[in-house]
């Protein structure tokens, strides 16, 4: 197939980006999107030029690395799918496709297609684990739990981190991601001791990172590669008013 | 035989070593932990869980990751499970079994006491694991269920469906960040260690470049801990992340920590075929699928050449024009033998002719059979009498997408076929690398100070690992072994203040990382770094991977040693040393592998003996199996780097007290 690219080029963080226009003229359909962008880059260093820099690493989907806002959509037209496992055999010959970065204030860019996510990281640092050292443990069985709520919990903890929730959302929210991690913990009997300060913690450092307000429009759960539900945000916000009301 | 390699097992019953050692063991007071200072590179299962748990006891720890966020690492993408020795299923588990299992899967070229211990802390993990919240799956009463996995005939596999390698790394993850908020550990994400500083043979730091800014940073340690995983990128193909690599083992190994075992590489059995030259890494299909699946090729060669030429389907050929050659060949585990075993039986087929997709380079992995089975399985659970066969299967694909789901699909997504309805096909591919630095007891490498934990150290899998033991490995050396035994070795340096990093040695090092880093960029040649990673990848498959022979390891040698000098005359690295280079990052990585590779052929020359994954032409049994010599090669390979790629070879002796030395059956 030949394929038209339009990427988003951007030196650093402090430079003003634009698009380039690049046209391949050998995809084969069972390449993913970013064995294109392997091309592509080979294709570029052979003419002496810079590869574009984008963030990869499993190519399985699971390692929420990759992060390309294909024609409008965060990890482009399939449903389901991250990046790295989104193949050509969904585009056709002739097709032009424009690749940016997420845009998000809190995910600043560092470089074309790199943002900096490293606001998801201190999220989960204000709250976002059970406080149990390494040896506290009781046996694993001493703790029944019933498995449609160990299904939920796990549902919720399949989020990957990539960022599509941000980049989905008109107000660049982080509810969806956020809220994934305090429903699972909330779930679960382990999470209770610290549910109520967990809630707040992450919400308040959420908001301290700069990312919007959440209007329930749902994009981000329509992009997510995963397909975390919005349930879980309704859950954080109960979560979250109940925390209000009964903390001291 | 050298003698400068010392195990340090302890003395006493392998069942009482561990408990004697940490009762014993030099302990460090509170107060000083507070003024010692701890690296830990890479942030995978062994890495963020060996921070996590260093932080709480009280020690200041930096850790260093390349990805973005700690939370990437590669043991994200682990599918299957974990093993434990907890006997939930009273099907006769114990510690000795798993202890057991792990020696005899690696065909008795892993240590004892490391293993047992392995074994003896297995159970604390999966405790471990449920208190930070980890949903592992669990049955309707509440209890955590099991899968069996190859190499075993108990039911000791934790899981979270096919993704407990993310739930088990998001939990370790969780107890980084919670750290990381206190304090405790400062992160350094975006950053690649370059080199291991040493002063007066001790380790005492590293040198890192910040990633976006290509700053060369100066970082000391009164330890420095290695979590860096494996190095399977070696061969260009392989079910490794983009990233992994073997840059900071090999930084070490020059820094003269030996290297064990570097011939011993998995290749894993069940992974998605090659598909065309653009494949820039290859996609496993997590070992668990052999529980239920039936792995075959078509019995009569005109049928093989009928599918490959796409004139025939396997939904077509009936049953009795099947040949399921693992049951055939091993009755007693079938389907699920180990890796190395399981994956030399594809390559017999395929070799004779019998590979079913374009390349002839596949097998197919059924699950016909066991749709049917769970089918028959709800339908008397739900008192359905005398079901239709489309009833059975529409029950019986409903339990295998829970079971299964998420692999399924992303089969489907690289391969564009439903493998619910027509049998998946699967290839070996490159997925573990039981080498790695050579360890003590302690964990240590043959540096003081340096230690390595995880796939990066050589230690408990022998010559084949099994299945759902790397997740166990990662997390025993980082939540419950490093963090006694390291106290042994910083229990004698409480006097050692930090030592400034405008000491000589640290110059020194950057200075070299600097020259290294601007000769890459001056070479100014032609082609890229992927030119060569692919060429070098094509040697160790072909001469070092599934099969070996010595003639073949001597032409490796020189072919490898040939695109190394290409690679340094003519590797083009676009742009600068002070910006957000990711070909320079790869350039860096490559190089080193071009060194790896060629002491991976070496180990393999050296090693007359076939073993695990080490399988050498020349020496295999009337039916193919691989023969092993206790007499002549009973010894872990440790290996000391003494010149510009001139090794010296140590061999550390392997005694067995407690197992019976066999050969390896699984008939």
């Amino acid at each position: 197939m030949k394929i038209t690219l339009k990427v988003w080029r951007q030196k650093n963080n402090a430079a003003k980006g634009q698009f380039e226009t690049y046209k391949l003229d050998h995809v084969s359909e069972d390449m993913s999107f970013l064995e294109m962008f392997d091309v592509l880059n080979e294709q570029l260093i052979n003419e002496g030029k810079e590869p574009v820099v984008f963030d990869h690493d499993c190519r399985e989907g699971i390692c929420g690395s990759c992060s390309m806002y294909i024609n409008g959509r965060p990890h482009g037209p399939k449903n389901a799918v991250t990046t790295c496992q989104l193949h050509m055999r969904s585009f056709k010959d002739g097709d032009i496709i424009v690749v940016e970065p997420w845009r998000a204030a809190a995910f600043p860019v560092l470089k074309d297609l790199s943002v900096d996510r490293s606001s998801f990281d201190r999220i989960m640092s204000a709250g976002g684990f059970v406080s149990v050292n390494t040896g506290n443990a009781q046996d694993a069985n001493n703790l029944p739990i019933g498995k449609e709520i160990a299904d939920e919990a796990f549902s919720s903890a399949a989020c990957i981190g990539c960022g599509a929730c941000v980049a989905a959302c008109k107000n660049a929210s982080a509810m969806l991601f956020v809220s994934a991690k305090v429903s699972q913990l909330a779930l679960l009997p382990q999470g209770q001791p610290e549910a109520r300060k967990r809630v707040l913690a992450m919400v308040n450092q959420m908001d301290a990172e700069g990312f919007g307000a959440c209007t329930n429009t749902g994009a981000c759960s329509a992009e997510c590669p995963k397909e975390i539900s919005l349930s879980n945000i309704a859950r954080m916000n109960r979560e979250y008013l109940s925390a209000g009301i009964i903390a001291e | 035989m050298s003698n400068i390699l010392d195990s340090k097992i302890p003395e006493g019953p392998i069942d009482q070593k561990w408990t004697k050692y940490k009762s014993s063991v030099a302990l460090v007071n509170p107060a000083n932990k507070r003024s010692i200072e701890i690296i830990v590179v890479g942030t995978g299962l062994a890495g963020a869980s060996a921070a996590a748990t260093l932080a709480e006891m009280g020690y200041k720890v930096k850790a260093f990751c390349f990805q973005d966020s700690p939370r990437r690492a590669h043991s994200i993408a682990a599918q299957g499970g974990i093993n434990a020795a907890k006997n939930y299923q009273n099907d006769g588990d114990s510690v000795f079994r798993l202890f057991y299992d792990t020696i005899k899967g690696g065909d008795y070229r892993a240590r004892e006491g490391n293993v047992h211990r392995l074994a003896e802390v297995s159970s604390s993990i999966i405790d471990q694991c449920v208190a930070q919240g980890v949903p592992f799956a669990r049955e309707y009463g509440g209890m955590l269920s099991n899968r069996s996995f190859g190499g075993t005939q108990v039911q000791r596999t934790f899981y979270a469906a096919g993704q407990t390698g993310q739930q088990l790394l998001l939990g370790a993850y969780s107890a980084l960040q919670r750290q990381v908020g206190m304090g405790n550990v400062t992160m350094h994400t975006r950053h690649e260690m370059m080199d291991v500083v040493t002063i007066d043979g001790k380790a005492r730091g590293i040198i890192a470049r910040d990633l976006v800014s290509g700053k060369l940073e100066r970082h000391f340690g009164h330890a420095v801990v290695l979590a860096t995983g494996g190095y399977g990128n070696v061969f260009f193909l392989s079910t490794n992340a983009m990233g992994s690599n073997v840059t900071a083992a090999w930084k070490a190994h020059k820094k003269g920590a030996f290297f064990g075992n570097p011939c011993f590489t998995q290749i894993h059995p069940t992974c998605i075929p090659v598909s065309g030259d653009h494949q820039s890494k290859l996609t496993l299909m997590s070992e668990s699928l052999r529980n239920d699946g039936r792995i075959w090729v078509p019995a009569r060669k005109e049928d093989a050449e009928a599918v490959r030429a796409g004139k025939l389907k396997p939904n077509d050929i009936t049953e009795e024009n099947r040949d399921y050659y693992l049951e055939r060949r091993y009755p007693a585990f079938g389907n699920l033998v180990p890796r190395d075993v399981a994956s030399r039986a594809a390559k017999e087929r395929c070799d004779a002719g019998f590979g079913v997709n374009k390349t002839g380079q596949a097998v197919y992995l059924d699950y016909a059979a066991a749709i049917e089975r769970y089918g028959k399985i709800e339908a008397t659970k739900k008192n359905l009498n005398n079901p239709d066969k489309a009833t059975l299967i529409v029950l019986g694909k409903a339990v295998v997408k829970e079971k299964y789901g998420n692999l399924f699909d992303m089969y489907e997504q690289i391969t564009g076929v439903n493998p619910y309805n027509e049998p998946m096909q699967i290839y070996p591919a490159v997925h573990y690398t039981m080498g790695g630095l050579w360890v003590d007891y302690n964990l240590m490498t043959t540096v003081p100070g340096l230690y390595a934990i995880g796939e990066a150290n050589f230690s408990d899998h022998g010559a084949n690992r099994l299945g759902a033991s790397a997740l166990m490995q990662g997390l025993a050396d980082g939540y419950f072994v490093l963090p006694y035994t390291i106290g042994a070795y910083l229990s004698t340096d409480i006097r050692t203040k930090a030592i400034p990093t405008d000491h000589e040695a640290f110059v020194e090092a950057e200075n070299k990382v600097k020259a290294v880093i601007d000769h890459l960029i001056n070479v100014k040649g032609t082609k890229s770094v992927d030119y060569f990673h692919k060429i070098l990848g094509k040697i160790i498959w072909n001469e070092c991977g599934m099969s070996r022979n010595a003639e073949a390891l001597k032409k490796a040698i020189s072919d490898v040693q040939a695109l190394r000098a290409e690679f340094w005359s003519s590797v083009r690295v676009p742009g600068t040393a002070d910006e957000f280079n990711t070909e320079l990052e790869k350039a860096g990585r490559v190089a080193d592998f071009l060194e790896l590779g060629e002491l991976m052929c070496k180990d393999a020359l050296e090693r007359n003996e076939s073993c695990g994954g080490h399988f050498r032409e020349e020496y295999q049994t009337e039916e193919g199996e691989a023969l092993r010599d206790d007499e002549n090669f009973s010894f872990v390979s440790a290996w000391e780097l003494t010149g510009d790629n001139q090794w010296n070879l140590h061999k550390e002796e392997l005694k067995y007290e407690n197992i019976k030395i066999a050969a390896r059956s699984y008939k």
